[in-house]
């Protein structure tokens, strides 16, 4: 195996590594086995420098996945023992940001309400834009803020930004009630089965999310001016996404060019699940899964082919 | 025997460029990108080392395996490759069993977590499972003596529980293989001892360890087997103690002694050249290794090969990479010049001034022209000799076994008052 050496001469360091392969017996315990039996307990790792071509390892994500967890963990516990009112901001970020669309938007600039209650439309675009915000803040951050880990212990990298897009969903979850409210307030509950498809769009919301983190999270690794870049995207992309309107209010061409940010079908996906709102267009939707998976990718490869170098230059 | 790591032609290149530039420029980031989503390539402005280059070894399950090499031969990036915290750049290596390195001690510790919630994540951290955690959870708590401490945030610890927990929960991994780095381990002096006694004690038990370390008696003893790396290859590889006197000898010029037979080609000028160079005891003997207690001679013979000015020889002494000091021989004797004719002058340096560990120096002869110093030679890292503490209690360190930091290590004159306490030195 000395492709990483000879063939490609441009990639001075390839990716590595084949994951670990489970034993036949998981852990330690050595029995004194006699010379030339078959292969002893106990995990065999390969490394090497790994194909061009950048993957995500899912079975070895799948071997790291109680880790996973304990990132996840880490960091909802960490988050509310430092706040005062701790879980509660889960609630009072989403609602005050609505408030604040809710007067400005509604009141004054009287947006379109896409024959929803105002207050109803906002908040059900808020919630799924605060995940989209917090997870893309925090996965972005992820590789600079562990940097400690990265430098020090083998791990999939890919769960430190992967983690992060999960933690919000747990503030998503607890801000819920704010939504449930409002829906009670105005009556505008679901219409039906279509509030099944809730989750998924919130998965297309988490995809997006970690493929731009992926991206971001190893461009931090080089330069922090990231960290600078992504409040100034942040602040716009509500604007584009219809957090304080309808994009179906729209015409049809500005639709279309709206269509290409995954996170304005997310938002009109989940009012039309959960607030019975105007069914999205399929195609300007299947458009914007379509982005979401690019991004994934297009992040996920940049990603693994910068990963081999965390450690070094982090 | 079972092999546990095999090490099959392993490389690693760095760009020099990166290594020196962490952050590379927003221009240089964004050309590199485009570089690499259009495929072209414009690499010429880095320089690579291979720190390491096709390195080849199997270690037997059970065995200690000793890494020895000067400062950037590769020893540090052939545990970074086998930890797989970086990547090889070629080669392939197969470990056969779980790879503890203390090298993470304590890594992703948080300080807001409650000691118990941090022996979950570090343990996770380290690869274990969760079931496994549970089960050695009071172990852990008992051997690092914060019981009731568990439910108290690491925040508030003093440091000394702070790495007992790190170390117990490290010390609990049970590595089937332990790969360490004396070089990169952190903590205190007490700390390291810790490390090196619980390698000690795994060792012991049949563990396979791989040792890197510039403690040469440490490698001797702990190690059956020993590799020399130099520029990222395995110059060398058997028996330690064979591996650590031929590193002795060939490191930093010629070991504890260097004789030039031919005078044309020795160091010098037209004034005075060096004949030999050596390092002796009291009783005149060569030594490569002295008692941090004992004096050490440093033995300068060179030949004046004309009338000229006034010549004085003159030491400069490195311990770990710095200059410990430069002395000269202010003797009057030699402030007329020397007839032609050869003298040998010995710099003796006095016991307990040096501190452990390898020691280089630099002998010269120069002629004093204030406030310039003509060199007529200096011959850069000419001799080295180890000092070493045997640790029985009437060195500087005292009976502290633990790293003592410090180019230098004198033992001082101390003076001591005691009295009686006053009420209001109690309150």
């Amino acid at each position: 195996m000395s492709r990483g050496s000879s063939a490609v001469d441009e990639r001075t360091e390839d990716l590595a590594l084949d994951g670990e392969r489970p034993g036949p017996d998981g852990l330690s315990a050595r029995p004194s086995a006699p010379e030339g039996t078959v292969a002893p307990p106990g995990r065999i790792t390969v490394i090497r420098p790994a194909s061009r071509w950048p993957r995500l390892d899912v079975p070895e994500l799948w071997h790291y996945r109680e880790l996973l967890w304990t990132l996840v963990w880490r960091d909802v516990v960490v988050r509310y023992k430092q706040t005062f009112l701790g879980v509660a901001w889960a609630i009072l970020v989403p609602a005050f940001t609505a408030l604040v669309y809710i007067v400005v938007f509604g009141k004054f600039a009287d947006f379109p309400d896409g024959g929803l209650p105002y207050p109803a439309l906002v908040i059900g675009g808020v919630l799924p834009m605060q995940y989209f915000a917090s997870s893309l803040t925090n996965s972005s951050m992820s590789l600079a803020a562990n940097l400690q880990l990265v430098t020090k212990v083998y791990f999939p990298r890919a769960l430190l930004p992967l983690s992060a897009v999960i933690v919000p969903m747990v503030d998503f979850v607890v801000g819920l009630p704010v939504l449930i409210v409002l829906m009670w307030v105005y009556g505008t509950w679901p219409g039906g089965s279509e509030a099944l498809f809730a989750p998924l769009f919130m998965l297309i919301a988490l995809i997006a999310a970690l493929g731009v983190g992926f991206f971001l999270s190893a461009l931090n690794v080089r330069y922090r001016d990231v960290r600078y870049m992504i409040p100034v995207f942040l602040q716009v992309l509500p604007l584009l996404s219809g957090v304080m309107y309808a994009i179906h209010d729209l015409p049809t061409k500005w639709q279309w060019v709206l269509a290409l940010n995954p996170m304005s079908t997310v938002i009109a996906g989940l009012r039309w699940a959960v607030l019975d709102a105007v069914a999205p267009d399929l195609w300007q939707s299947v458009l914007g899964v379509g982005m979401a998976v690019l991004l994934f990718f297009a992040g996920l490869a940049i990603f693994r082919s910068s990963e081999p170098r965390f450690a070094d230059t982090i | 025997m079972t092999i546990a790591v095999d090490v099959e032609r392993l490389s690693k290149r760095y760009r020099i460029g990166e290594l020196q530039a962490a952050y590379g420029t927003l221009r240089e980031s964004v050309s590199h990108l485009a570089s690499r989503v259009t495929g072209k390539q414009h690499r010429s402005g880095y320089e690579e080392i291979w720190a390491l280059r096709d390195v080849t070894f199997k270690l037997e399950e059970g065995n200690a395996l000793g890494v020895i090499g000067r400062n950037g031969a590769g020893k540090s990036t052939l545990l970074k490759v086998l930890t797989r915290i970086t990547t090889p750049t070629g080669g392939r290596a197969e470990i056969r069993g779980r790879v503890g390195s203390l090298l993470e001690v304590g890594t992703g510790f948080h300080p807001e977590l409650t000691g118990r919630e941090n022996v979950y994540l570090n343990g996770a951290i380290l690869g274990m499972k969760r079931s496994e955690i549970r089960r050695k959870l009071p172990e852990i708590t008992e051997f690092a003596g914060v019981e009731q401490f568990m439910d108290t945030p690491v925040k508030r610890y003093s440091s000394g529980m702070h790495v007992r927990l790190a170390f117990s929960v490290a010390a609990h991994l049970e590595p089937e293989i332990l790969l360490v780095d004396e070089v990169l381990a952190v903590g205190d002096a007490e700390f390291q001892k810790r490390c090196l006694g619980r390698m000690e004690d795994l060792g012991n038990t049949g563990r396979t360890v791989l040792f890197v370390s510039h403690n040469m008696q440490a490698i001797a003893q702990l190690c059956d087997r020993a590799l020399l790396l130099d520029e990222g290859r395995i110059v060398r590889d058997g028996p330690s103690e064979e591996v650590v006197a031929h590193y002795l000898q060939t490191t930093a010029g010629a070991g504890s002694s260097r004789t030039w037979e031919d005078l044309g080609e020795a160091p010098g000028d037209d004034l005075a050249r060096l004949r030999s160079v050596r390092i002796v005891r009291a009783d005149g003997t060569t030594a490569d290794y002295v008692d941090v207690r004992e004096p050490v001679g440093v033995e300068i013979a060179f030949r004046v090969l004309r009338h000229g000015p006034p010549v004085v020889p003159k030491i400069k002494v490195i311990a770990g990479g710095r200059i410990a000091f430069n002395a000269m021989d202010i003797d009057t004797r030699w402030s007329e010049p020397s007839p032609p004719g050869n003298y040998v002058a010995t710099a003796w340096i006095p016991g307990n001034l040096l501190n452990e560990g390898l020691i280089t120096v630099d002998p010269a002869v120069v002629s004093i022209d204030s406030p310039k110093l003509h060199h007529h030679f200096s011959v850069h890292e000419a001799v080295s000799f180890h000092v070493q503490d045997p640790g029985e209690g009437d060195s500087s360190r005292g009976i502290f076994t633990g790293q003592w930091r410090g180019v230098v290590r004198p033992l001082l004159e101390w003076t001591r008052v005691a009295g009686e306490a006053r009420d209001s030195d109690s309150n």
